[in-house]
């Protein structure tokens, strides 16, 4: 018998061991494609010589930094959005008309403004993170159970505890959802404005490798992105139930 | 027929002013009229029951109680005075009491929460949890999630953190409806206690007239369609 956590990489591994017979047979010479063992080559040496590592802490800086601005200025708006129907009422067409420009279409302005380096990476990032987390943060308030509306109500909470000891706590779980959604924009946004014109980390660190016709680099440092990635939100998961323990696992918000 | 607990204190006397007023209540909601020209009074003390039909407006009639509805026409008042907000010294006992608690505190906190706003003392608080754990028979249980307990223990526990306001008053709407027969008896049985240990006034909703009668040293039928007073029994 198969243990049932081996199962899953059962897929992944016999497609690795596919490629690499497969490179070998045709003797693969490409510019785009290299052999699994051409790219655990490049990627250990990249960590050998500490350049994925630099530029993975300047990744993760900015997309870190861009989702904490981003998910404070979302969370604060979307909670005063979900609370005061007014508030929204008057935001609506402003946010409306927001929401949908491309994060990565503000490139020129921020360039020019700020110029290359983390604070416009951070810039575009926290941008880009605010709107899930304000949509789904004013969901979460509005699609608390009215009860315990009502409770606070009945209990005489002022508006301050009824925040704080109803509504946030309530909302919580569904909030934080919305902040592992944002984590994983952070870092495609990140990467791309690195891609697109910022020298700094992982995203430039692939162009670098393109540029020098080195597949094998390119694609390693693509796979190091996804197992960053993948690290990420199993860390906030783990974050999630220590977070929430027994309340978040016996009730709805898992 | 069960024979009431005999711990049960009678109404002070009949010619007592009521501590809860009802004069000429409509409530309009939508358009609707759901309750119209309620005349109604809770003496001090009183255990009043209300029946009805589904719909018939009973919640409403509790809830207008509660200060959670305003009148559309006439007054709802509590010791002389309206009943404009909702009052810590009246507790709302939930139907859905799955719903009324807080998920994310053990039974200790959700009755903290009551304590919190009455300003207990952080010190106080836990010697007054475990004393009203012990009186609702959930002794041992505070460190539990309100997911972790039946029912049956849910409800106890929302009478527990209702108790934790002291209240004057308490308002119960249908507690015990979505219970087993076994354990709504002894939940009946125990509440009889503490309402008579508590001396508090109890308006009681419920749809099953056998536990009105019961419970109640007064009965009120509601009619439907708008709600409005149809019978009383004494």
């Amino acid at each position: 018998m198969i243990p049932e956590r081996i199962k899953a990489f059962l897929l992944p591994i016999s497609a690795v061991v596919a490629l690499e017979l497969w490179a070998r047979a045709v003797d693969l010479q490409s510019d785009s494609l290299a052999p699994p063992s051409a790219i655990a080559a490049a990627l250990a040496a990249a960590f050998k010589d500490g350049s994925i590592l630099t530029a993975t802490r300047d990744t993760l800086i900015s997309a870190f930094a861009g989702l904490s601005i981003g998910s404070a200025i979302g969370l604060a708006l979307g909670i005063a959005l979900g609370i005061f129907h007014i508030f929204d009422r008057l935001m609506e067409v402003t946010i409306e008309a927001i929401r949908p420009i491309p994060s990565i279409a503000l490139l020129p302005i921020a360039l020019i403004a700020l110029g290359f380096g983390y604070r416009m990476e951070i810039v575009i990032v926290a941008f880009a993170c605010i709107w899930p987390i304000l949509i789904l943060s004013r969901a979460a308030v509005g699609g608390i159970e009215p009860r315990l509306i009502e409770v606070s109500r009945a209990l005489r909470l002022s508006p301050v505890d009824r925040v704080r000891k109803i509504i946030i706590p309530a909302a919580l779980p569904r909030i934080f959802l919305a902040f592992r959604l944002a984590a994983g924009i952070a870092l495609i946004v990140a990467v791309t404005v690195e891609i697109a014109i910022n020298p700094i980390g992982l995203g430039a660190a692939i162009m670098t490798a393109q540029q020098a016709l080195r597949p094998d680099l390119m694609l390693a440092y693509l796979l190091w992105i996804g197992i960053v990635g993948y690290l990420l939100n199993t860390g906030l998961v783990v974050a999630q139930r220590h977070l929430f323990g027994r309340a978040a696992l016996v009730g709805d918000a898992a | 027929m069960r024979v009431p607990s005999p711990v049960r204190p009678q109404p002070i006397s009949c010619i007592e002013r009521p501590q809860i007023k009802f004069t000429d209540v409509t409530l309009t909601l939508g358009g609707k009229t759901i309750v119209e020209s309620i005349n109604l009074g809770v003496k001090p003390g009183e255990f009043l029951c209300i029946i009805g039909a589904s719909g018939c407006g009973k919640t409403t009639v509790l809830r207008l109680a509660a200060g959670l509805y305003q009148p559309s026409r006439g007054a709802v008042t509590f010791d002389d005075k309206p009943m404009l907000a909702p009052r810590r010294d009246i507790a709302i006992v939930f139907q859905d009491y799955g719903k009324a608690l807080l998920p994310w505190r053990t039974a200790a906190g959700n009755i903290s929460l009551a304590l919190e706003t009455m300003g207990v003392a952080y010190s106080q608080r836990t010697p007054r949890i475990d004393e009203l754990l012990h009186k609702v028979g959930l002794p041992g249980h505070s460190g539990k999630y309100p997911a972790e307990m039946s029912g049956g223990m849910q409800q106890r526990l929302q009478i527990a953190r209702c108790l934790a306001q002291e209240p004057k008053a308490l308002l119960m709407d249908e507690p015990f409806g979505a219970l087993d027969a076994m354990t709504r008896q002894g939940l009946q049985d125990e509440v009889l206690s503490l309402v008579a240990a508590s001396r508090a006034t109890v308006i009681f909703v419920t749809h099953d007239l056998e536990e009105a009668i019961y419970l109640g040293d007064r009965v009120i039928g509601l009619l439907p369609h708008p709600g409005r007073i149809g019978i009383e029994l004494k």
